[in-house]
């Protein structure tokens, strides 16, 4: 029996359409070009009106590791990872094990070279014969096995009834609008769709129908959104070491500078330092912090390690910094290609000595845009180093998102004195809380003035910034840092409650886990209702305690395996602990509903 | 050949700029008497009153050790950054990126250097950052009481340490391998080299680096060590007389002998004269440098000089192509506008 006669016998007996409410698998090996195919479904969809998520899930490697790409869509906006029900199988090394992971009823594209495919009979099974389709398209060799892909995005497209002018659309984005590309990509995708059309029956329920969920709306990676937020914060100097995944933060920013900050002749109004390693990349970002540009890097949970001692210093020396951190798992190398919530305990303390850091945990693309500029002003403010924690799933996958809102106020640049103020108060003492916030002044070096000058070290100092080892100053400056750290618990970007009258149950999270409880919530509605807490920022403030004190039983859910920010809640929160649970998994891939509602009302019925 | 503004040196006497030499002073020296790097701190206060500097446009660091301490023993009113062990340059990076037009001393030791901030070294100096680099060279670590750093000498024995099995970095050598275009290297004890070459090092158009043997009275200074001053004393052997002279200065050329000396110009339109001591040496010529350093190192010499000079690298500055200061930019330029936002966006529509 051919492939084509399986297909078509495949003993399924008709099913009512399942519209817009599906999640697909492209299993590919990496280094294909599978990614420009997937990148332009992704966006049909978007371009449908139908909400959607696109999750790459890739290996550590260049080329031929495994990769999949899921896309989920949902006509109830969705976005959370789901198991998919639709296979496109072009990975001989997966496909059994692909095959065998879709769910009773499910679909399965599989490429026409694929030998020894798992045949299932609760399947429906849809050849595409990816090499016929692209031969006698006028491209090079090399190109032809990236072309190959768009096979299944035709075919895709005659199953689903994704129109062909949608993916033209999308792909024209995708290739900048460059006619030849768009439209030998788009041939391959007319060929597959019509051969589809002529020998293929349609057996399977799944199909899309356009709606306007995403008008308006913008599809932009964690990564780019938060390079972009850092540009509309004034960013200048930024220094870096190549490190997955916040590579592509560091491209985006290049980007965007490189459009958006030039003087009238056209010179850049900003730098940017391929450092020889992170340390270098955290010295670069406090000596301009100190000389008074707005400095970041970005980094992942490696990278951190090695600017622990600098952080430890910009804490004690009170040096604006903002290091982005996108979290991958560890320990060590880890798995360097997936998401974590791992580096929360680590970041929130990082140094030697009594140190903590302000963080903002954004779990959004409106979020990383709004902090990116946000954290800035906080790191200026406060003189201090500042973390943004975003991770993998953020950083490198799109999102839909709301248009960026504008900066709804002028930087704040902090408590920097200029010659003026130092001529009329004659000097200053760098290190003493004039104000009560435990926020001290600052001059920046250059500034023209004989007593701007002050001397910044490690070591311990005085509040006239000269060297000392006195116990009681050491004391002091330790007090006045514990006391400005009070002052940024009530700076940092409040949580977002969501408060279910009635409910015993609260989650507290934090990050992208967001999108998988949220669903939970509202499938759990009747059954088990809870009210959700989400953290945007540590230190955390009052809301957090009340919220506590609200709820019966607080799960913490976070993708790590020890429930960190569930430790630093218990420690916050001492009269609170018991009723703290801490609900903690990790194991590379971002979080689904199913498993947060599986936790919760297992939790739910363990006596407290 | 003296500059004549060396002995201007008189108390209460003004610079240009308004300033007495105390002006440059710093806070007390807390490190050995006698110890070489004081000797430095007072040239480069010298240096700073003589050229007439304004305070507030240099910045001075350093990174950990004995050495780097000595910033906060000179020029009081300038911005100071005692950063991290090895990691000097990579603070000092951000500081010029932040801020192009400042002047940055940067003061570091041989175990600062040599050891934990090689790497640091090697690419402040392959991005060419405008600074003066000192390398205050003892050959131990003080602070932690006598270990060899990476400079002391193979087969050196000290009393803490015992006997240096491991040959010796020579960061001069180091410097000219990663492409810097400012080398020398001095001795502590030679006060009039030590200016010059400071100021020369002021006038270059990217790192300067000046590797000063700076002996450590307490660890490293028995007659027979090469980092001692008596041994400095006794075998330094300049390669040449150096006289810096500034941008505005009139040049008298002296009847020389050709062969005799070399007039180098320098960045800023100053220039330094150097009078041959021994054969001819071309500070220009990086193989013949190279080849001086390891012939050195083999005879056990101790050259002294400007051992290597080309201005044709651009800075780090300017190949970022940097013109207002960063620091100094007003928040208009530094927050692109509403509908620069709105355009950007458009795109991912």
């Amino acid at each position: 029996m051919s492939v084509l006669e399986r297909a078509q016998a495949a003993p399924l007996a008709p099913r009512p359409s399942v519209v817009n409410d599906f999640s697909l698998v492209v299993a590919t090996a990496n280094g294909t070009g599978s990614q420009t195919a997937n990148l332009t479904l992704l966006r049909s969809f978007f371009k449908l009106g139908l909400p959607v998520h696109g999750k790459n899930i890739f290996p550590s490697n260049i080329q031929g590791l495994p990769t999949w790409y899921h896309i989920r869509v949902s006509h109830e906006g969705y976005i959370a990872r789901k198991p998919a029900e639709i296979l496109v199988a072009f990975n001989p090394a997966t496909a059994p094990e692909d095959v065998r992971a879709l769910p009773a009823g499910g679909v399965c594209l599989y490429h026409t070279d694929l030998k020894g495919l798992p045949q299932r009979d609760d399947l429906t099974y849809y050849p595409v014969p990816a090499a016929e389709l692209v031969a006698g398209i006028e491209v090079p060799v090399k190109r032809r096995p990236y072309l190959a892909n768009m096979a299944y995005v035709g075919v895709l497209a005659w199953m689903l009834g994704l129109p062909l002018s949608v993916i033209e659309g999308a792909l024209a984005v995708q290739f900048d609008h460059r006619p030849k590309l768009v439209e030998d990509n788009l041939e391959v995708v007319r060929r597959a769709h019509a051969w589809a059309s002529e020998h293929l029956t349609k057996r399977d329920p799944y199909r899309v129908e356009p709606m306007n969920k995403t008008e308006g709306l913008i599809l932009m990676t964690g990564n780019e959104a938060g390079a972009l937020g850092a540009v509309f914060g004034g960013v200048s100097v930024a220094a870096w070491y190549p490190i997955t995944p916040s590579t592509s933060f560091m491209d985006a920013l290049r980007e965007f500078l490189s459009k958006l900050r030039r003087d009238e002749e056209g010179h850049p109004t900003y730098a940017i330092v391929q450092a020889e390693d992170e340390l270098a990349a955290a010295g670069i970002v406090m000596g301009a912090g100190w000389a008074g540009a707005r400095a970041l890097t970005a980094t992942s949970g490696p990278g951190l390690s090695l600017m622990a001692e600098f952080v430890s210093y910009g804490y004690f020396a009170e040096i604006p910094a903002v290091i982005w951190d996108i979290q991958r798992v560890g320990p060590s190398t880890g798995l360097p290609t997936r998401t974590s919530q791992g580096d929360v305990a680590f970041a929130y303390t990082l140094g030697h000595g009594d140190t903590k850091h302000p963080i903002l945990l954004p779990s959004s693309i409106e979020e990383c845009f709004e902090f990116g500029w946000k954290a800035f002003d906080l790191a200026e403010v406060l003189q201090t180093p500042v973390f943004v924690l975003s991770d993998l799933d953020l950083g490198m996958n799109n999102w839909m998102g709301r248009p960026f809102a504008y900066p709804d106020r002028p930087m704040q640049r902090g408590k920097v004195l200029g010659a003026e103020a130092l001529e009329a108060q004659g000097g200053f003492a760098r290190y003493k809380d004039v104000d009560g916030d435990g926020i001290p002044y600052r001059t920046l070096p250059g500034t023209p003035h004989p007593r701007a000058a002050y001397f910044t070290r490690g070591s311990g100092h005085n509040e006239e910034a000269q060297y000392s080892e006195r116990a009681e100053d050491y004391v002091r400056i330790m007090a006045r840092l514990a006391r400005k750290f009070e002052t940024a618990r009530r700076l940092v970007p409040p949580p977002a409650v969501a408060h279910t009258p009635g409910a015993r149950l609260g989650v507290i999270a934090y990050g992208t886990t967001r999108y998988a409880i949220e669903e939970a919530k509202d499938r759990l509605a009747q059954k088990l209702p809870f009210s959700f807490l989400r953290l945007r920022a540590l230190p955390i403030g009052p809301e957090v305690r009340d919220f506590v004190a609200a709820h019966e039983q607080v799960c913490v859910i976070e993708m790590n395996r020890d429930g960190q920010v569930h430790g630093i809640l218990r420690a916050e929160l001492p009269e609170f602990a018991p009723r703290l649970r801490s609900v903690a998994y990790l194991d590379g891939l971002p979080l689904t509903a199913e498993w947060v509602m599986a936790r919760l009302t297992e939790e739910a019925q363990r006596p407290m | 050949m003296e500059n004549p503004s060396v002995k201007t040196n008189a108390p209460l006497r003004l610079n240009a700029v308004g300033l007495s030499k105390k002006d440059y002073d710093g806070a007390p020296s807390t490190l050995c008497k006698g110890c070489g790097h004081n000797s430095i701190a007072s040239q480069i206060v010298q240096v700073a009153y003589e050229l007439s500097l304004r305070p507030h446009e240099v910045i001075k660091l350093s990174g950990i050790g004995c050495s780097s301490k000595s910033p906060a023993y000179f020029l009081g009113m300038s911005h100071g950054f005692n950063a991290l062990h090895g990691r000097m340059p990579s603070v000092a990076t951000g500081a010029l990126l932040a801020n192009h037009t400042l002047k940055a001393i940067g003061v570091s030791g041989d175990g600062d250097t040599g050891s934990i901030g090689l790497g640091q070294f090697k690419h402040l100096l392959r991005r060419n950052l405008r600074m003066v680099y000192i390398i205050e060279n003892n050959g131990v670590y003080g602070l932690t009481k006598g270990q060899f750093s990476a400079t002391a000498e193979e087969g050196l024995t000290l009393k803490y340490a015992g006997k240096n099995p491991f040959p010796p970095v020579d960061l001069c050598m180091e410097a000219i391998v990663a492409g810097c275009g400012f080398v020398a290297r001095s001795f502590a004890g030679d006060a009039k080299q030590v200016r010059e070459l400071l100021k020369a090092a002021l006038s270059h158009r990217g790192t300067a680096v000046l590797d000063i043997i700076s002996p450590c009275v307490t660890f490293n200074n028995e007659d027979d060590s090469p980092k001692s001053y008596g041994y400095g004393t006794q075998h330094e052997k300049p390669l040449h007389e150096l006289g810096f002279i500034p941008p505005a200065e009139e040049i008298a050329i002296e009847p020389l002998e050709p062969g005799e000396f070399r007039l180098v110009e320098l960045h800023d339109g100053s220039h330094i004269r150097l009078r041959n001591l021994g054969p001819d040496y071309d500070p220009t010529d990086r193989m013949a440098a190279l080849a001086r350093l390891q012939q050195a190192q083999e005879e056990g010499e101790f050259i002294t000089g400007l051992l290597y000079y080309n201005p044709s690298r651009p800075s780090l500055a300017e190949v970022e192509g940097l013109r207002t200061p960063l620091a100094q930019l007003p928040p208009e330029r530094l927050r692109p506008s509403r509908e620069q936002l709105e355009k950007v966006l458009q795109t991912y529509r």
